[in-house]
C-alpha cells in the first residue's frame, strides 16, 4: 500500500489522525496532515482505506 | 443478510451520487461486500465534492476537475454501476424498487437513501448547492457591481467572504445580530462580524429579508439593499418530495431509527437522514460534511447485520478570509478559552452547559481543538441548540 496526501485539499478535520495516530499527524500551525507513514504496515490497512474513505476534503489516496 | 429470490444475487442501490452515497458504497467493499452495487444520482456529473464550491471553485482557486471526490481508478476499482443523469422519483418500499425520471425500475435487497438536500429560494433567485450553481456564479460575480448575499448562516457567510476575495462589493443580509450565531454562539460569531466588516463587507443584518425586486433586496425594516447579483442562501430542505408517497415517514428528512433505517431494507445517510441518535436521545439531522462519510460507515455495517447504534459527536469546519474554524459539538452563549488568545485570532473555546462541556470551537487552531474533543459530555442536553448548520 502507497498513500498519498494532498495538503492543499486538506481542511484540517483530523479524522484521520483519530483513526490511524500512526500513519497521521496534523500539523501545530495550521493542522494540515502530516504523512507519518506512507508504506503502513498490513494490519493498518483496513483503518487507513477507512480513513481515505471518510477523510470530509477527499485529500487521502491509497493504491496498492 | 436475506437474498432477494428472483434476482439470485445481493443487490444494493444507492439514491444520491454524492459524499454519503460514495462513501456508502466504499464502506460496503471495504467490510467485505460482494454483491452487486448501482449508484444513481440526478445530476449528470461523477461525484463531486460540495464543500469547495463556496470556496475554491467559486474563487476561481481550482478548476472543477480537483473537486472530484474520487479519480477514475478508484471509482472503476469501486465496481459498482453509475447510473447518472436521471433521478428517482418514486420509491415502492415494500418491492424495493426505484422508479426513475427516464423510466428505470431498480429493483435491490438494499436501498440507500442519499439525496441530500434542496437550498430554499426566493422565486427567480439564485442559489449554491451543486457544481452547476457555483460556475454560473463564478462567472457572473465579477461583472456586478454590488452583490447581495441573503442568508446570515455558514453557507451565505461563506459566499460573501469568497465573493469579496474576488473583489466583488458584497452586502450580507440575514435576521441575527451577527452571522452564524447559531452555530457559533454570539462571542465568536461577534469576531466574525468583525472580520467580515475589517474585509470590507457591508453587514446588514438583524433584520428578515421579505422579498426581492428589480433594484435590490427588500427588508422587514422597508429598506431596501441595492444589488444587480443576489445568492439566497437561508437554508435547505432535504430533498424527499420523490419519497412523499412511500409511506416512509418523513419530517424534516427520513425519519430512521437508531441503526439508520427506515424501513426494512431501506436506510437514510448524510445530508437527507434523520435519526435517532441514542445518547443524545432525539431525532437528530446533521448538514456537514463529516457526518456524510462518518453515517456511511454506520450504514454499510448495519446493512452487513452489524445492528449498531450511530451516536456521533457532530463536527463541521468553515473558512472564511483568514479563520479556519472548526466546531465539534455543539456551540452555545457560555463560553470561555482555554487555549490561544481571542486577541490574537488563534484560540480554542470550550462551550459549557449546566456544567458540562458540550462543544469545543478551534479559530485557526484546528488541530488544537480536535485534542479538546475529549472533554465533550457524550449526553448533551436534549435541548441543545443544533450547532451544525440547519440540523435538526
Ligand atoms: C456550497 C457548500 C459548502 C459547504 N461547505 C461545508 C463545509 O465547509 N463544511 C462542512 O462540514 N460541510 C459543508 N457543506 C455541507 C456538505 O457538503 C454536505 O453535508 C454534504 O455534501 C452532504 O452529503 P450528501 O451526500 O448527504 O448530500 P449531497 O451532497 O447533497 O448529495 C445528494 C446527491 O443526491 C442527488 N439527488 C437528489 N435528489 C435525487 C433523486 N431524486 N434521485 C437521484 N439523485 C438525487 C443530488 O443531485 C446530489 O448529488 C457545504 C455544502 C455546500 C452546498
Ligand atoms: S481527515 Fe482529511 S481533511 Fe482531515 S486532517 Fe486528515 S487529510 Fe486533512
Amino acid at each position: 500500500m502507497k498513500i498519498t496526501v494532498d495538503q492543499d485539499k486538506c481542511c484540517g478535520a483530523g479524522t484521520c489522525v483519530l483513526l490511524a495516530p500512526d500513519v497521521f499527524d496534523q500539523r501545530d500551525e495550521d493542522g494540515i496532515v502530516v504523512l507519518l507513514d506512507a508504506e503502513p504496515p498490513a494490519e493498518l490497512h483496513p483503518l487507513v482505506r477507512e480513513a481515505a474513505s471518510v477523510c470530509p476534503a477527499a485529500a487521502i489516496s491509497v493504491s496498492s | 443478510m436475506p437474498r432477494r429470490r428472483d434476482l439470485g444475487v445481493v443487490v444494493t442501490l444507492i439514491v444520491g451520487a454524492s459524499a454519503a452515497g460514495l462513501a456508502t458504497a466504499e464502506a460496503l467493499r471495504r467490510k467485505g461486500y460482494t454483491g452487486r452495487l448501482t449508484i444513481l444520482g440526478a445530476e449528470p456529473h461523477l461525484p463531486y465534492d460540495r464543500p469547495p464550491l463556496s470556496k475554491q471553485v467559486l474563487s476561481g482557486a481550482w478548476e472543477p476537475a480537483k473537486a472530484q471526490l474520487r479519480p477514475a481508478e478508484a471509482l472503476a476499482a469501486l465496481d459498482a454501476e453509475f447510473v447518472l443523469g436521471d433521478p428517482a422519483v418514486h420509491l415502492d418500499v415494500a418491492e424495493r424498487a426505484v422508479h426513475t425520471a427516464s423510466g428505470r425500475v431498480l429493483e435491490a435487497e438494499n436501498v440507500v437513501l442519499a439525496t441530500g438536500l434542496r437550498p430554499r429560494t426566493l422565486p427567480g433567485q439564485r442559489t449554491l448547492r451543486t457544481l452547476d450553481d457555483a460556475l454560473a456564479l463564478r462567472s457572473d460575480l465579477p461583472q456586478c457591481k454590488r452583490a447581495v448575499v441573503v442568508g446570515d448562516g455558514v453557507l451565505g457567510a461563506e459566499i460573501a467572504a469568497t465573493a469579496r476575495q474576488m473583489g466583488v462589493p458584497v452586502t450580507l443580509a440575514g435576521p441575527q445580530q451577527a452571522p452564524m450565531e447559531l452555530q457559533l454562539g454570539p462571542v465568536v460569531a461577534g469576531l466574525l462580524a468583525e472580520l467580515h466588516t475589517s474585509q470590507g463587507v457591508d453587514l446588514r443584518l438583524g433584520a428578515a429579508v421579505t422579498g426581492v425586486e428589480d433594484d435590490g433586496v427588500l427588508l422587514e425594516t422597508g429598506d431596501v439593499l441595492p444589488a444587480d447579483l443576489v445568492v439566497v442562501a437561508f437554508g435547505s430542505a432535504p430533498a424527499t418530495e420523490w419519497l412523499s408517497n412511500s409511506g416512509l415517514v418523513l419530517g424534516n428528512g427520513v425519519v430512521c431509527d437508531s441503526r439508520c433505517r427506515a424501513a426494512d431494507g431501506i436506510w437514510a445517510v448524510g445530508d437527507v437522514a434523520r435519526w435517532h441518535h441514542e445518547t443524545l436521545g432525539r431525532l437528530v439531522r446533521l448538514e456537514n460534511r463529516t457526518n456524510a462519510t462518518e453515517q456511511a460507515v454506520a450504514v454499510a455495517a448495519n446493512i452487513l447485520g452489524a445492528d449498531q447504534p450511530y451516536t456521533p459527536v457532530p463536527y463541521f469546519w468553515t473558512d472564511q478570509f483568514d479563520a479556519k474554524i472548526h466546531v465539534h459539538g455543539f456551540a452555545g452563549p457560555e463560553a470561555s478559552v482555554v487555549e490561544g488568545s481571542l486577541a490574537e485570532r488563534r484560540f480554542v473555546v470550550r462551550y459549557h452547559r449546566g456544567g458540562e462541556v458540550v462543544g469545543v470551537l478551534g479559530w485557526n487552531m484546528p488541530k488544537q481543538a480536535r485534542q479538546h474533543r475529549q472533554a465533550i459530555t457524550p449526553r448533551c442536553p436534549a435541548t441543545a441548540a443544533a450547532s451544525t448548520p440547519g440540523a435538526a
